[in-house]
């Protein structure tokens, strides 16, 4: 019988939780590295027992856990993410040239095909890639290097590579998105890449048309048809039918375009997920609601889903890497808040509960089915 | 042997509980102790000075024998008592969060 297991990074340690198919009932197992900082866990798709967790403090800095046996014990691996060369400089919030300083890593996506092969995004925006299972980690500098490079700057959360996806059709082809910068592809495996912004419109921007500087937020992909790209930039839910090379707005009847995550139903790739955010300052739902907003369109036109979300007097944020869908039938669909709560759907996101209510606030979620 | 308390955290991750006591040949300075450290407990690099500029981090600090010692040279000699074994160099969290 397939399970789903859900693996939860929070401010204050790792969360994963279990369940049957049916998604009912749940069995909290953690905090696993309590008091840390848990910006991301994730497992492999080629393996999914290997876990890699991102396990960061502002007092003792960056350590990478890895789990063999799907979370039940862990082992600290190699933490030393240094950059290639002299990394340069790249613009401070107050306009002045400030060194490339690493600070965490923020999203690990391991690769499709071989557990031991894992990328990194990491603050200040790089992208590392480790081939040993994170015994050591280089830089795909190529990135770092390119030319617009000097000119990004950081967003309100630090200048951070947050999404990776991995092209399952072109093992050459990776999406990134940095905040706020924009985002970038390669063709060649990382070693030459190139912004995809054209299409996005900011405002808070010198320029809005630019290529690069815009705040993307969150992108996602449904592995069937890795050209069509939905984000959640920082205003405006996006959409791309060339793999990033343009882009258009999708925003629709949604009662904002701000928000964080965005992500794709796992049978219908046209089925998309994001959850509005009031405003840009007011990093909470519209009216005190909870609603995640579903498109079966691919965008413009919204649904909210309200059913089992607080309706009334909710003030908590989703974060851009805090929702994910299992591959079970029915679609399943969890996202957490920081207000501590993961809520789940088992039914495509039709009816809502939470899996738990009371954790530390939560930094991210990712779901693994399991058979 | 040199003693070196650890914050919880460091404890937890190096797998120890109590003190950690550490051979250092030559010079007992917060370097040499920091070597014999990471040497002995390889996860520990990186979590008490940095990688590359191997400045400590900037919410840790040195104590021993009632003295902060977080601002001395690395390579400066830690006080006697330390060498000798008769006291251990704290290595302390900085109190943060309110």
């Amino acid at each position: 019988m397939s399970k789903a297991r859900v693996l939860v990074g929070t401010r204050k340690g790792a969360f994963v939780l279990t369940s049957d198919g049916k998604r009912k009932q749940w069995d909290v197992s953690g905090p696993h590295f309590a008091g840390w900082e848990i910006y991301h866990v994730k497992g492999s798709p080629a393996d999914p027992n290997r876990l890699y967790a991102s396990q960061t403090s502002g007092w003792f800095g960056q350590l990478v856990q890895r789990s063999d046996d799907g979370g039940k014990t862990w082992a600290p691996m190699d933490n030393k993410f240094v950059y290639d060369g002299v990394p340069g400089t790249h613009q401070w919030y107050d306009g002045t040239a400030h060194p490339w300083e690493f600070k965490r890593v923020w999203h690990l996506e391991p690769s499709l095909t071989d557990p031991d092969t894992v990328y990194a995004g990491v603050e200040d925006a790089a992208l590392f890639k480790t081939i040993d299972g994170g015994r050591s980690w280089s830089e795909l500098s190529g990135l770092r290097e390119h030319g617009s490079g000097p000119r990004w700057q950081p967003g309100a959360g630090g200048m951070c590579l947050h999404t990776i996806l991995l092209d399952p059709s072109d093992p050459n082809r990776i999406f990134i998105a940095i905040s706020a910068a924009g985002a970038f592809r390669t063709d060649d495996g990382g070693k030459s890449w190139r912004p995809i912004n054209r299409g996005l419109i900011s405002q808070y921007i010198p320029d809005p048309n630019a290529d690069i500087g815009h705040c993307v937020h969150r992108i996602a992909m449904h592995p069937s048809r890795p050209g069509v790209l939905f984000m959640q930039k920082h205003w405006d839910v996006m959409r791309s039918d060339d793999a990033g090379d343009s882009w258009r707005e999708v925003s629709g009847n949604l009662p904002t375009d701000f928000g964080f995550v965005i992500d794709v139903h796992a049978h219908e790739p046209e089925t998309i997920y994001v959850v509005p955010i009031k405003s840009d300052s007011e990093h909470y739902p519209p009216d005190g609601k909870l609603r995640v907003y579903r498109s079966r369109s691919g965008g413009n036109e919204w649904e909210a889903l309200t059913n089992g979300l607080p309706q009334q007097d909710c003030y908590v944020n989703v974060l851009r890497d805090a929702m994910a869908v299992d591959r079970l039938d029915k679609c399943g669909i969890y996202f957490g808040t920081t207000g501590g709560q993961v809520y789940a759907s088992s039914d495509a996101g039709d009816s809502w509960a939470p899996i738990v209510r009371d954790l530390p606030a939560v930094l991210s979620v990712e779901v693994q089915t399991l058979s | 042997m040199i003693r070196v308390v650890l914050p919880p955290h460091l404890r937890t991750l190096a797998l120890v509980d109590g003190e950690v006591t550490l051979d250092v040949r030559g010079v007992v300075s917060q370097r040499s102790v920091l070597d014999a450290l990471e040497s002995r407990y390889p996860m520990l690099q990186g979590t008490i000075r940095d990688h590359v500029t191997l400045r400590r981090r900037a919410f840790l600090r040195f104590f021993a024998c009632q003295e902060d010692l977080s601002h001395e040279p690395p390579d400066s000699a830690l006080p006697d008592a330390v060498a000798r074994g008769e006291e251990p160099l704290l290595v302390i969290g900085a109190i943060a969060g309110g």
